[in-house]
């Protein structure tokens, strides 16, 4: 990516005005994979000062600011405690640790990237994501609507619940990119089922985590929400693996992880 | 544009480009320890300690790096000869091209972890890629080193 100009605001309301002023303006967030990019702006927006470094634990809820790397999530002794700690496990094998100091939530969010194993655990998780101007929303609409991109995402929120996650990749070598994620929660007798990486951005199984809710909870019907997950999403291949191997996976992963909460 | 960093424990006001690397910058004023290799943070030759935690520096750009510390090699010598020294003895130094991305994440996970298992040095040195030898030399040096440091 070329740039003309980098900036560093001071606040979220700074970055906002410039971003909205500067006709061909991005955000940055680590940089580490929007600088990959051919684009050329006249203004890079760097929100390092903007005070979105954070991991709150409030009383229902715990909000985490944009800046927040990785590394910081994998860390987290808050995040550590709750839906038994898939956050921090979803994140630890995303590539090196070098990658994870510098990747941040918001560029992860915002770029709305089809390889993030992030967001397909946000997702299971019902997260929403609070934007400057925009509001809250749940991930699930942001995801959808591809307008936003000149509003700054400031923080994600998620429920503090008694939910249960479990997080399932398949990946080529360690380092790599997953083939497929898929991440299941569950609250009750309520499931929550997500895959990504398709290769295209999560998306929620809504056939199989209908099947979930009158389920009997054991592994047959693991196995059929995984055969009707797999049926109901678009898979597509790429240099990673075929469609074909996507859906075999899809099946399997979400088998496991149901099976995982089921415990 | 200018930025000023703390450069191996020195204060530098560098002239960068709006786009360029940290990896570049670095190298442009004579650190070339650090390397370039995949040039997407894959492989962890071109680690630096950024505030003491390593990043890729190839994948930060240099204006991240405005107000703060930076560690290479050349800024570590000490502690970087010590684990090249188990790396030489357990014969796993031999292009050594990867070398100080090496050290540089071994020396982070030092001051990071306290007591680091076999799984926690495995676990923070997927980001080093060796392409001459197995890494099964690199994780005895490193467990001697570690032993050592005891």
């Amino acid at each position: 990516m070329i740039i003309n100009r980098y900036e560093k605001p001071n606040s979220v309301q700074e970055a906002y005005e410039m971003l909205n002023s500067t006709p061909k303006s991005v955000v940055i967030g680590g940089g580490a994979y929007i600088r990959l990019g051919k684009r050329h702006v006249d203004l890079a927006i760097d929100m390092c000062n903007t005070g979105l470094n954070f991991i709150h634990e409030n009383k229902k809820t715990i909000e985490i600011g944009a800046t927040t790397t990785f590394r910081q999530l994998e860390k987290s002794e808050i995040l550590k405690n709750y839906y038994g700690g898939v956050i921090p496990i979803t994140v630890k094998d995303v590539m090196g640790v070098q990658m994870r100091n510098i990747v941040s939530i918001g560029g992860t969010i915002h770029g709305r990237y089809g390889f993030s194993d992030l967001i397909t655990i946000l997702l299971a998780l019902d997260c929403s994501v609070v934007l400057h101007k925009s509001g809250e929303m749940y991930l699930e609409n942001f995801l959808k609507e591809k307008a936003n991109h000149k509003d700054i995402l400031e923080k994600i929120i998620i429920q503090k619940d008694n939910r249960i996650g479990s997080f399932m990749s398949m990946k080529n070598t360690a380092n790599d990119f997953s083939i497929i994620n898929v991440a299941v929660c569950r609250k009750n007798k309520s499931y929550n089922i997500a895959v990504g990486s398709r290769p295209g951005i999560a998306i929620l199984a809504t056939k199989a985590m209908n099947y979930m809710e009158s389920s009997n909870m054991n592994e047959y019907d693991a196995a059929k929400a995984g055969e009707i997950a797999a049926n109901e999403l678009i898979f597509a291949g790429d240099l990673r693996a075929s469609k074909e191997y996507r859906k075999e996976l899809c099946s399997v992963l979400v088998k496991r992880a149901l099976m995982e909460v089921m415990k | 544009m200018k930025i000023d960093i703390v450069i191996n424990g020195g204060q530098r006001n560098i002239d960068i480009e709006p786009d360029e690397m940290l990896l570049d910058t670095l190298r442009k004023i004579g650190l070339v320890s650090v390397k370039r290799g995949c040039d997407t943070g894959s492989c962890g030759v071109c680690t630096v300690l950024f505030d003491g935690y390593p990043i890729p520096s190839c994948s930060c750009y240099a204006a991240k790096a405005q107000g703060h510390n930076i560690t290479t090699i050349e800024g570590a010598q000490k502690e970087a000869l010590e684990i090249a020294q188990f790396l030489v003895d357990e014969g796993v130094d031999q292009c050594g091209y990867c070398s100080p991305g090496f050290a540089l994440t071994i020396l982070g996970m030092t001051r990071e972890l306290k007591d680091p298992t076999e799984e926690d040095i495995k676990h923070y040195l997927v980001g080093n890629l060796c392409r001459c030898s197995g890494y099964v030399g690199h994780l005895r040096a490193i467990k001697k080193f570690l032993e050592m440091k005891r």
